[in-house]
């Protein structure tokens, strides 16, 4: 028996949520007394795939198939399940990501396991496999019983302090069963994003709102977030606007994220933005209006203009650099 | 062509969390009930696609697992644009039910192309669409942000974590719609909601399933500890701060 945990590489390499999601999985199966076993999809060299023992993976299967270069929902699924049943999994853990979202789902109904979908803490049993996780956008948690014999957890990016527990796992080689009726979907076009750091991986996020008055202002933000080594981010109302991409809008509707450091400057803080960033480790609002609801989200504050705070901020940021 | 858009009744996303019966039941007072956000866009993106006569969709068909109150928000999709709308009457109870349910009405119902918003703003599952195509044993795609019909064939832009790809798909598709997939949800004119009075709204009986979650309790979050304000022309004491007592930069 084993938690199963899937681990995903971007072109061969593991990021930081990869052994996030095995450590959190190596201690699900240290409560349970079972083992780890970290699966990999893609073409992996052994030296990466050897740092999940890093993290306690027991055991890594690696999984290298032409047929699986693109992430098809179906045959994704299929490969999981079929580790899965190989290895005797008992918990399935995935990454509350873009790709986790359409696997785990899937995989819930293929394995009849109930999912438990964002969870950022470890179960606070076994039994009852009880889990804690975020509802109504962040607004409250709640305690969620896992009733079916194998339990699907997504895990929320960022969520769980991650320990270095050395161990040398086998690496195993697997071949699963691929038939062509498992690949509906064609990809093409791929789009990467390079030389940018992504908003969901960010550590940390400069944001701008609505107080930044205009789309040709953000030079600042920008400015500040190349120095601080940040992703930058936008509330809604200035996506709507088209005065940055859709893909930048945090908030409930746009991406949900949980950086180190949030800083917010001309964001009044609508109960829908503070439901995409209130799980950030600190937040920092910059505000003219000092009843702004950002406040009572954020650790720092600034009552102030944009314009001349965030000038100053970088030039703060310089000197200590 | 024929549509069908998954739709999850939710509290008003300006609602706060309020919990009754010893934090085991959502405090439903004075709470306004609207489409699931990503659910009224996925709804109407079909609507502008459908008004291309070019893509020849013959119907646009809405669907819910609930219970009678989530018929207001049934006849605001049917005032939007949807044709029809179907009920399931059971109590939503896990992520798990609610797909069973509509495949269960979808094996003899069949549609082409089948939307469901990327999570619900209540419970955050991001799971009923991919329960669903497995459940159908059909593809699904998530995270998509543009979806077109060129010549019959369906294309779909899907955020990877990382970047876009374009995907093309047989039907039928589950397609997960996030922000994005339209520019901004369209809104009931008044003869469409006249309209909607007349559409039909069928009530289906569930089928027998078991969830395999179930909430036991609710918490809310623990309050922050206030705010330090720090003068404008100081903020280089922001930046030690953030230095030496938050540890982040």
């Amino acid at each position: 028996m084993s938690v199963l945990v899937f681990t995903e590489n971007w072109d061969g390499k593991f990021k930081k949520m990869s052994f996030e999601l095995v450590s959190y999985a190596s201690k699900i199966a240290e409560m349970l007394n079972i083992q780890t076993v970290a699966l990999s999809i893609g073409d992996v060299q052994e030296d990466e795939l050897k740092k999940l023992g890093n993290y306690a993976a027991d055991k890594i299967i690696s999984v290298n198939n032409d047929k699986l270069k693109n992430l098809d929902n179906q045959a994704y699924t299929s490969v999981i399940a079929q580790v899965a049943e190989k290895e005797g999994a008992k918990v399935v853990i995935i990454a509350h990501n873009n790709t986790g979202k359409a696997l785990a789902p899937r995989l819930s109904v293929k394995l009849k396991a109930g999912l438990g979908a964002g969870v950022s803490k470890l179960p606070s049993s076994v039994e009852p496999f009880t889990i804690f996780k975020k509802v109504y956008s962040g607004k409250a948690y709640s305690n969620l019983v896992i009733k079916s014999d194998i339990k699907i957890l997504t895990l929320a990016q960022n969520s769980f302090e991650f320990e270095e527990n050395v161990k040398s796992p086998a690496i195993e080689s697997f071949e699963p069963a691929l038939s062509d009726d498992l690949f509906k979907t064609t990809v093409s076009n791929v789009q990467k994003q390079t030389g940018k750091i992504l908003l969901i991986d960010a550590e940390i996020v400069v944001s701008g709102g609505r107080g930044m008055k205009s789309g040709d202002n953000w030079s600042p933000i920008e400015e500040l977030a190349e120095l601080l080594g940040a992703a930058t981010a936008c509330s809604r109302p200035v996506s709507d606007e088209g005065w940055r991409p859709h893909e930048e809008h945090t908030g409930q509707t746009g991406k949900i994220i949980a950086p180190n450091l949030y800083i917010a400057a001309g964001i009044s803080g609508a109960i829908q933005h503070l439901a995409g960033i209130s799980s950030s480790k600190c937040i920092v609002a910059i505000n003219t209006d000092k009843d702004a609801p950002i406040f009572e989200a954020a650790d720092y504050g600034i009552i102030g203009d944009t314009a001349k705070v965030l000038p100053d901020f970088i030039q703060a940021v310089k000197e200590i650099k | 062509m024929k549509i069908l858009i998954c739709l999850s009744n939710v509290p008003d996303t300006t609602t706060k969390a309020k919990f009754v019966n010893d934090n085991t039941a959502f405090d439903t007072t004075g709470v306004q009930w609207i489409i699931n956000p990503w659910d009224e866009l996925a709804l109407t993106r079909a609507i502008e696609l459908k008004s291309d006569a070019a893509n020849s969709i013959e119907n646009i068909t809405v669907i819910t697992v609930g219970e009678k109150d989530a018929e207001p928000t049934m006849r605001k999709a049917l005032a939007i644009g949807a044709d029809d709308a179907v009920r399931i009457d059971a109590e939503p109870t896990d992520a798990y039910f609610v797909a069973a349910q509509i495949a269960e009405y979808l094996k003899s119902n069949p549609f082409d192309l089948i939307f469901n918003g990327i999570e619900s703003a209540d419970y955050n599952g991001s799971a009923v669409g991919g329960m669903l195509a497995e459940f159908l044993n059909i593809p699904s795609v998530s995270a998509v942000s543009a979806v077109n019909i060129e010549n019959g064939q369906v294309k779909i832009k899907r955020d990877i974590d990382g970047g876009t790809e374009e995907v093309t798909s047989e039907l039928p598709l589950v397609v997960i719609a996030q922000k994005g997939i339209t520019k901004e949800p369209m809104i009931a004119a008044m003869r469409g909601i006249m309209m909607a009075r007349k559409k039909p709204l069928n009530v289906v009986a569930p089928v027998e399933v078991d969830a395999l979650t179930e909430i036991v309790n609710f918490e809310l979050p623990q309050p922050k500890p206030p705010c330090k304000m720090i003068e404008p022309d100081n903020v280089k004491e922001l930046v030690t701060l953030l230095q030496n007592e938050a540890k982040v930069i």
